[in-house]
């Protein structure tokens, strides 16, 4: 197996009281993304069979310049199906990976508060990655993340267009973001050592690439219809498929 | 110098056993005096924590709320140091100088940290904190502005400050425990101080722990500068008098020389002093609670010889029952324990009532402070707001009471911006004797004062209570008071004409 030469990213992975990391200086001085350590991938699905749940009914009379944004009565989409496919699936590789260091994620990762909602409600961010939050209501946000493993922070965003950038520096698999202005706002943010990780999309779609040849155990999770597990072989410059379902 | 370099070496060798010697005896006196609260494991889950809110703090998460770090940071040792030492007020955190030396305090400190790894012996970077502009008009007219409309501060600590903003009823700390927005009018119960200056650091470096977000970013992004954070600061401070309000004994009732007061709206009242009585928990007599919603009432009296009119004026985040803080009733509901008999399973009324001594005592013994005694009965006019009334009677203990209609009490309530104004107004002669205390101007007659708060599961027997105080019913000054003076500086200047006059007769003859 290939082993790169990589900057010792040990410095992200240390436990610490900061809370903002510093860039990856990569061999070369280049702020992208080392080479990945391998050309492998897995092409994944979420589907979900049976009746969605009922998503509950928001009430956002106290904030009216988000109310007048939806046709309608506001729901928040705990639980995204779309023709079959379940959105907002967190899903990372959890075991067969070899030893690290990996290539660092440095591209922020984005949420956005939008209509009095996260967009997206899931993320992942890998240790010593930017999550940039993001307000573009035209009113007073705080974004707040109560993690257990990591220090915490709670932000007045009180403006559109005004953004916060935050890193996480140790795994925790899921940090919850909360705004205390407006309670029914929740999003969830996973954070991992490595850069195998994905989030299923409205079509129920995710992938992870740069993986080298080898079995992995890869865990999903939803916020309220729990986790799962499977196995998947992955050879080198090929998709590996993957599919997981869940039920109402 | 030999020895100075051994001493040197010698303390260098010994210095992490000395760390590590300290924690330990930190521990002792923990163990001893902290964790009856705090919990053995520092999980803030000792024995006596279910009866509190808010709860004491659980040091496993290493999340502290009064520090002088960003958001997110760790405490200094300065920092748990001050909090040990003066306690933090509006909770059942006390001040342990008394009881505790410097060095005992420090051992304490070593221990805390030993319950969470995020202590790794690095020391946090303290944030900068600059100095305060000068208070004035429009300073306070900008720091208003930023509350209401930039900052949104009003949608949580609401448009007077007391705590009943919009986004008020749902919020809960990072424990899932109820919390409240602090009542901004009342800075003498602020967990980290009631200067301008501690109010400028816990909006810089926000409460962790709870809803009150970091306000640094909003700086560093240049979206407000310093300055007008330091004038939303001074605003927040002017909301409260300079003062902590002083507690007297004795309310004076002015005596009015025209009409009393027609409502609680009257601006004559505004002329009328205030005196502050503190509201405590009933935690003496069953249904006890450790938790009342109201703190305090501000008493205003006055009389025109026939009728007493009091105003009555106490925080209270809710008008009760209101379903929007429904939120908050359940989760104090299932979260804070109740020694005695649960908690209602519905929001109740807020209640306010008035306790005379049914009997106006001759000597010093008074009826029992908690609604009287069979020997001793108490006069009682509760008021009701929900559904809007005020009944008057006389109890004799716990679990009594018996209406008494000889007396016309008439009343009227008025609720805004978390506050409620009372007025009640009642003859001082009751109709019907014996019905109802005689209020006899000229002498102190005792008087006593409790609240319920309805969204905080209470009733006129559960909830806050004061002690004894006087209110003293002011009389018309008598004429001899001015003419007496006039009337002795007259004769002593006569009389002392007279000595001089014969003394120099006196001289005169020699």
């Amino acid at each position: 197996m290939r082993r790169l030469m990589l900057v010792p990213m040990m410095a992200f992975l240390a436990c610490g009281g900061g809370e903002s990391g510093e860039e990856a200086a990569g061999e070369g001085g280049a702020a992208a993304a080392a080479a990945p350590l391998g050309s492998g991938s897995i092409s994944g699905m979420v589907m979900f069979t049976g009746t969605a749940p009922s998503n509950p009914a928001l009430d956002m009379s106290d904030e009216p310049q988000c109310a007048e944004r939806y046709e309608g009565e506001p729901t928040d989409p705990v639980v995204k199906v779309m023709g079959g496919h379940l959105a907002n699936v967190y899903v990372r590789v959890s075991g067969g990976l070899p030893a690290g260091p990996y290539p660092q994620a440095s591209e922020p990762t984005v949420i956005d508060q939008n209509g009095c909602l996260y967009q997206p409600r899931v993320v992942g961010v890998m240790t010593g990655q930017p999550l940039e939050i993001r307000n573009s209501d035209p009113l007073l946000h705080n974004i707040k993340a109560v993690p257990t493993e990591n220090r915490p922070f709670n932000i007045s965003q009180p403006q559109a267009g005004m953004t916060t950038q935050r890193t996480f520096n140790t795994p925790e698999v899921m940090v919850p973001l909360e705004c205390n202005v407006h309670g029914w706002m929740n999003a969830f943010v996973g954070v991992t050592d490595h850069p195998y990780f994905a989030v299923s999309g409205d079509d129920g779609m995710f992938t992870i690439t740069g993986l080298p040849a080898g079995t992995y155990t890869l865990e999903a999770w939803h916020e309220t219809l729990g986790t799962q597990t499977a196995e998947v072989t992955v050879q080198d410059g090929a998709a590996a498929s993957v599919e997981f379902t869940y039920s109402g | 110098m030999i020895r100075g370099l051994g001493a040197i070496v010698l303390s260098a060798v010994l210095a992490p056993a000395l760390a590590a010697q300290d924690a330990d005896a930190g521990k002792v006196i923990y163990d001893r005096w902290c964790a009856g609260c705090h919990g053995e494991s520092g999980a803030g889950d000792g024995e006596s924590a279910a009866y509190m809110l808010p709860r004491p703090r659980d040091f496993t998460r290493a999340v502290y709320q009064i520090r002088t770090t960003a958001s997110g940071g760790l405490p200094t040792d300065a920092d748990l140091r001050r909090v040990i030492e003066e306690g933090m007020p509006g909770t059942t955190m006390p001040g342990w100088t008394e009881k505790l030396n410097r060095r005992q305090i420090d051992n304490v400190i070593a221990y805390l940290k030993t319950f969470s790894r995020f202590f790794d012996g690095t020391d946090p970077e303290v944030v900068r904190i600059g100095s305060a502009p000068g208070v004035t008009d429009e300073g306070l007219a900008e720091g208003r502005r930023l509350y209401e409309d930039e900052l949104e501060c009003l949608r949580c600590h609401g448009n007077g400050g007391r705590g009943d903003g919009t986004s008020a009823p749902e919020l809960t700390d990072d424990w899932d425990f109820p919390i409240l927005a602090a009542d901004l009018t009342e800075p003498w119960t602020f967990n980290g101080g009631s200067s301008t200056e501690e109010i400028y650091t816990r909006m810089y470096t926000g409460l962790d722990g709870t809803p009150m977000p970091s306000f640094a970013d909003v700086i560093t992004s240049g979206i407000i500068t310093e300055e007008q954070l330091w004038r939303a600061a001074q605003y927040v401070r002017s909301l409260a008098p300079d003062d902590e309000p002083e507690r007297r004994d004795v309310v004076r009732a002015a005596l009015s020389e025209g009409a009393l007061p027609s409502g609680p709206g009257d601006a004559q009242w505004e002329e009328i002093e205030a005196y502050y009585i503190p509201l405590v928990a009933q935690i003496t007599l069953s249904p006890r609670w450790f938790t009342p919603g109201v703190d305090a009432v501000w008493v205003r009296a006055a009389h025109d010889g026939q009728q007493l009119a009091m105003r009555l004026t106490w925080n209270d985040r809710n008008n009760s029952p209101d379903q929007r803080w429904e939120p908050l009733f359940q989760n104090v509901r299932n979260s804070v324990e109740s020694p005695d008999t649960p908690l209602p399973e519905t929001q109740g009324p807020d209640i306010f009532g008035v306790q005379l001594p049914l009997v106006l005592p001759e000597g010093t013994e008074l009826p029992y402070f908690i609604r009287g005694e069979p020997r001793r009965p108490v006069s009682l006019m509760e008021w009701t707001s929900n559904p809007d009334s005020m009944k008057t009677g006389t109890a004799t203990g716990m679990g009594t009471f018996a209406a008494a209609g000889g007396v016309d009490v008439r009343h009227q309530a008025v609720f805004g911006d978390g506050q409620w104004h009372l007025q009640v107004t009642r003859p001082l002669q009751p109709a019907d004797a014996g019905s109802a205390t005689p209020l006899v101007p000229g002498r102190p007659i005792p008087i006593a004062f409790y609240a319920a708060d309805g969204t905080n599961g209470e009733t006129a027997e559960r909830g806050a209570i004061s002690a004894w105080y006087s209110i003293y019913l002011d009389v018309p000054t008598p004429s001899s008071v001015y003419v007496a003076p006039i009337v002795a500086v007259l004769l002593t200047a006569a009389v002392g004409v007279v000595i001089v006059w014969r003394a120099q007769q006196g001289e005169r003859r020699s």
